[in-house]
């Protein structure tokens, strides 16, 4: 271990960073009023992404840093996005499965199959 | 080998070999915490999710009640207290500490801006009715249970607000830290986790701001 890594990021990423946030949050507000149908959820996903990476990769330094903060801060994403879509086509495909609820399909299972 | 160092500098605990390994454990372990710290918030955007997918309709004309204007507001000035205490940490790394005091308080000074716009948003949703669960009696929304947005509304900015609360305390913190001269451009890591914590609280809200306050 060299004694020193630390990355002095130079004022001037600073300021460009944060005008692109307040850019894009302007974008985000703009676009919410263009009526996109289902891609406005998706338009305003992806912006809300980007910003939420700049903050990270340089406020917060991930860009510079010991690369093992970026596999922590995936890590959380990652099981996060497990969650989220798991639990969505759960909850939305709820409704194709009820109606088969009548038909015993446990009969099948091999659990039954024993005796 | 048996003689390493026998002057270390005083910030530095006697179980780390050197300040480099001090330092890089401190962000570790704070990463970690803001792991889960994304993840608790993360129960509540999975149930924004489902309740979403669930009420479309209610969902889009109960977020009209929101003030867009106010919460855009709130967002410029979390990003710009964001780059405030980015720059605090970068002046400490020049050892300019009076720039460092002056993105501190700057920080600080925006992070009370924040909770007062947001004292005003809930204050007008209070007397409206607008409230979680049982407490609510507006009967403006037209959308079945109505009453799941505020909710969802209260228990997010909520969660988030008491986060901006504990970033107050921790950014006061530092800054008196700073002012009785405990930070130098060889130590400051208290500062650097105190930002990292500041920024995800930002990054939060860049998630809360669109999906509660811009429902196309």
């Amino acid at each position: 271990m060299d004694g020193h890594k630390v990355h002095i990021t130079p004022i001037k990423t600073y300021l460009a960073v944060a005008t692109l946030l307040l850019v894009l949050t302007i974008v985000t507000v703009a676009v919410s009023f263009v009526n996109l149908g289902p891609f406005n959820v998706t338009v305003a996903l992806a912006i809300a992404s980007l910003k939420a990476l700049l903050v990270a990769f340089f406020f917060m330094h991930l860009f510079y840093d010991n690369k093992l903060y970026l596999v922590i801060f995936s890590m959380a994403l990652i099981f996060l996005t497990i969650f989220l879509t798991f639990t969505m086509f759960d909850t939305t495909t709820r409704g194709s499965i009820e109606k088969d609820k009548a038909v015993p399909i446990n009969k099948e299972a091999t659990i039954y199959q024993q005796k | 080998m048996t003689e390493i160092s026998t002057t270390h500098p005083e910030h530095l605990q006697h179980h780390f070999v050197d300040e480099e390994q001090q330092r890089e454990s401190a962000k570790m372990g704070m990463w970690i915490f803001l792991l889960t710290e994304i993840l608790l918030f993360g129960g509540l955007f999975v149930a924004y999710g489902i309740y979403r997918a669930w009420y479309p309709e209610m969902f889009y004309n109960a977020h009209k009640f929101l003030d867009v204007t106010l919460g855009t507001v709130n967002t410029i000035v979390l990003i710009t207290s964001s780059l405030t205490m980015a720059l605090a940490i970068r002046m400490m790394q020049v050892n300019k500490k009076g720039l460092t005091v002056i993105n501190l308080i700057l920080t600080l000074a925006f992070a009370f801006a924040f909770l007062v716009i947001k004292y005003f948003e809930y204050s007008h949703k209070i007397e409206l009715g607008q409230l979680p669960g049982n407490l609510y009696t507006f009967t403006g929304v037209e959308g079945t249970n109505p009453h799941i947005f505020f909710s969802i509304y209260f228990m997010m900015t909520g969660l988030h607000g008491i986060h901006v609360l504990i970033g107050i305390l921790a950014i006061a913190w530092i800054l008196k830290r700073t002012l009785k001269n405990e930070f130098s451009n060889n130590y400051y890591t208290p500062i650097e986790m105190t930002g990292l914590y500041w920024h995800l609280v930002d990054m939060i809200w860049i998630f809360l701001f669109p999906l509660l306050y811009l429902i196309g």
